[in-house]
């Protein structure tokens, strides 16, 4: 577990992960595309995810592309949080999203 | 080929022959689907039955690919899917742990991400499940 951590300790690291949660299956050029980094340092984010498991990647023709793998996030989950009811966190966490989504003057 | 939409890995402390047994089971096609099972003899070109919980057959897909217990691949429909979804498991070995690759594609794009919920959710049951199976066997 300590290197799913290391790898999610970094900002940019996580902000790919944001990208591939949001469209899964990206090749690195599409990565790129919406990072202020080099494509060298994205390559080089990808593999410390890669090498944690928190990403998998599957060659199309000649594409690599990159996936989200929830599985070590799962790990987590399982670890510290399966003891409590799904469904009351997942309200919870709902409230919270509506609240702060709401505008100061609404 | 269309572009898959799902793809996991986990490392499972169990033995390959377990792994397959548990993926091709009842109970775990029942976990995934919810209300229905999948019945098959898991040979390549047989039939992938939906059956709920009345006994009743409800929807078919087929094994497009079986080698036991590497590969299995089969299709499959959700019950809100038009299209039949297909789902291919690659188990691989290696010292202690079996590795489980699961990926999914032709789904539906609406109900995707309630699916990667329901993978994600029915897999580390799994991985759970083995896992705990192995270590009774120890135990005993």
């Amino acid at each position: 577990m300590d290197v799913v951590f290391k790898a999610l300790s970094d900002p940019s690291r996580r902000q790919l992960l944001d990208l591939l949660y949001t469209h899964n299956g990206q090749t690195l050029g599409e990565l790129c595309e919406h990072l202020a980094m080099t494509r060298q340092a994205v390559s080089k984010h990808l593999a410390v995810l890669e090498a944690a498991n928190l990403i998998v990647t599957l060659w199309q023709g000649r594409e690599k592309l990159h996936y989200l793998n929830p599985a070590p996030i799962q790990e987590i989950y399982d670890r510290w949080l399966s003891k409590y009811d799904r469904q009351q966190l997942d309200t919870l966490s709902q409230l919270k999203r509506n609240l702060e989504t709401k505008s100061p003057g609404d | 080929m269309s572009k898959p939409t799902f793809v996991y890995v986990t490392y499972i402390a169990t033995t390959i022959e377990q792994l397959w047994d548990a993926i091709t089971s009842d109970s775990f096609t029942q976990q995934y689907l919810g209300q229905e099972q999948l019945q098959s003899d898991w040979q390549a070109g047989s039939p992938v039955e939906q059956v709920n919980s009345e006994g009743e057959l409800e929807r078919k897909g087929e094994v497009l690919r079986s080698h036991p217990p590497h590969e299995l691949c089969y299709t499959f429909q959700f019950f809100d899917h038009t299209q039949p979804s297909r789902v291919r498991f690659l188990l691989e070995p290696s010292e202690y742990q079996v590795k489980l690759t699961v990926i999914h594609d032709q789904l539906e794009v609406q109900s995707y991400l309630s699916n990667s919920d329901r993978w994600a959710m029915c897999l580390s049951n799994l991985k759970r499940f083995l896992e705990l199976e192995l270590m009774t066997l120890w135990v005993a």
